[in-house]
């Protein structure tokens, strides 16, 4: 609010001190004076700005622009080597894991062979002695089938002497024994 | 009465500070304001990039995206031939602006609300097309005036229009700048009138002050609006016209 006041103060000093009036931005005799400093101003400007700020601020922004591509193109080769360590690592655990069962294979194949041979050497042991268990008792079912003979030979023997009072002929008694029992 | 006292036209006198001799020559408040604008400019555009840091500071942020918004006008408008008119662009947009800006500080001097500045630098610009447009392409240059693909017989015609919109070129983008400056400034400092005016005639007075009051505040703000606005429309046209010179025969 005081600026109205003050400059409408001032105004009547200025019209006395310029008593050409008109319009300020129409009166030609300033002209000069304007273009002389703002040539002067303008060109000042002009050579500080092409000369030193627009080249120190395009420096500045090349830089960045540098840096960030750099530290991007960083972060791509350091994600492809994160990227190549873990398809590594995939790798070796695959592998591991097809040795493991490998391993396992392996294991199951020997054991069952060991097996396969035990049980085989077992049975043979014991289809020996099933062989020889029934040797033995054909062996002594013979030996009982032919004491058997004997007693009956003798028995019939005995019966023959105390029925007819005489003793038969032992080989008769067996051949009757034979064909009785072959009959 | 205080009304007849509150005169618009005054804040564009022009007063002599350091007077050389009896030319006229001398240092006004218009040189002096101009140069204000180029220590401004200056200040911000190498003081404040001065420690060339990687991630920027508020100043230096402010003047690379001073750049980058000129860079990319030019860029867009011109292409990449017109990037050597980069500097120029920029010295004018920001000359312009902060012009226009300093003129909004309470008591200060509206350089571009001054004709003969903004026709001093639309004469640069048009100067600067004219001679780089009959540098790059020769007599190539003229085909401006005569579009591809016109009929002949409405050529003459055409070529007329041209030459009148091409003359008129400079004329227009000094007054736009120009009279958009000072009557925004004079409405400004009508209102303020207003209010000091009505003020002064007691109760009710200060009651009807308050309108005023409220159109000089939002004209302040629109008033910042038309600085940017006028700088960047002075500055679009200069890449437009350069973008002529440039490829001419549209």
């Amino acid at each position: 609010m005081a600026s109205p006041t003050s400059t409408g103060h001032e105004l009547g000093t200025e019209v006395a001190e310029h008593p050409k009036g008109g319009f300020p931005a129409f009166r030609t005799e300033t002209f000069a004076g304007q273009i002389l400093w703002l040539a002067i101003a303008f060109g000042l400007l002009y050579y500080v700005m092409s000369k030193v700020a627009l080249p120190r601020v395009r420096h500045i922004l090349e830089d960045r622009r540098v840096r960030i591509a750099t530290d991007l193109e960083q972060a791509a080769e350091f994600r492809s080597h994160a990227d190549e360590a873990g398809r590594a690592y995939e790798l070796s655990l695959a592998e591991a894991r097809g040795k493991a069962q490998a391993i396992a294979q392996e294991t199951r194949a020997a054991l069952a062979a060991e097996a396969d041979i035990r049980r085989k050497a077992l049975e043979a042991d014991l289809a020996g002695k099933i062989a020889a268990s029934e040797t033995t008792i054909r062996e002594r079912t013979e030996s009982a089938m032919s004491n058997v003979r004997d007693v009956a030979a003798e028995a019939a023997v005995a019966i023959v002497e105390r029925l007819t009072g005489r003793m038969p002929d032992r080989s008769k008694v067996e051949a009757a024994l034979d064909t009785g029992a072959r009959s | 009465m205080a009304a007849g006292k509150i005169d618009p036209i005054h804040q564009f006198e022009l007063n002599t500070l350091v007077p050389f001799g009896n030319t006229g020559l001398g240092l006004t408040n218009s040189g002096a304001f101009m140069l204000a604008a180029v220590g401004v400019i200056s200040l911000l555009m190498v003081w404040g990039a001065r420690n060339r840091q990687l991630v920027p500071d508020r100043v230096q942020s402010l003047a690379e995206m001073a750049y980058e918004f000129v860079a990319s006008t030019v860029h867009s408008t011109t292409g990449r031939e017109g990037m050597q008119f980069f500097p120029l662009v920029f010295s004018l947009f920001m000359f312009v602006l902060v012009l226009n800006l300093l003129g909004l500080l309470p008591g200060g001097f509206t350089v571009t609300s001054h004709i003969i500045i903004t026709f001093v630098l639309a004469l640069v610009v048009i100067v600067t097309v004219i001679a780089v447009g009959f540098i790059k392409n020769g007599l190539g240059f003229l085909r401006l005036f005569a579009p591809s693909g016109i009929p002949i017989y409405v050529l003459p015609i055409i070529t007329v229009i041209e030459v009148v919109s091409f003359l008129a070129r400079p004329v227009s983008l000094s007054m736009r700048l120009f009279a958009n400056m000072m009557a925004g400034h004079i409405a400004l400092k009508l209102f303020a009138g207003f209010v000091v005016t009505l003020a002064s005639l007691g109760i009710f007075g200060i009651f009807g002050a308050v309108l005023p009051l409220v159109i000089a505040v939002a004209l302040t703000a629109l008033e910042f609006l038309v600085a940017f606005i006028q700088a960047y429309v002075f500055t679009i046209l200069t890449c437009i016209y350069l973008n002529d010179a440039l490829h001419p025969g549209h």
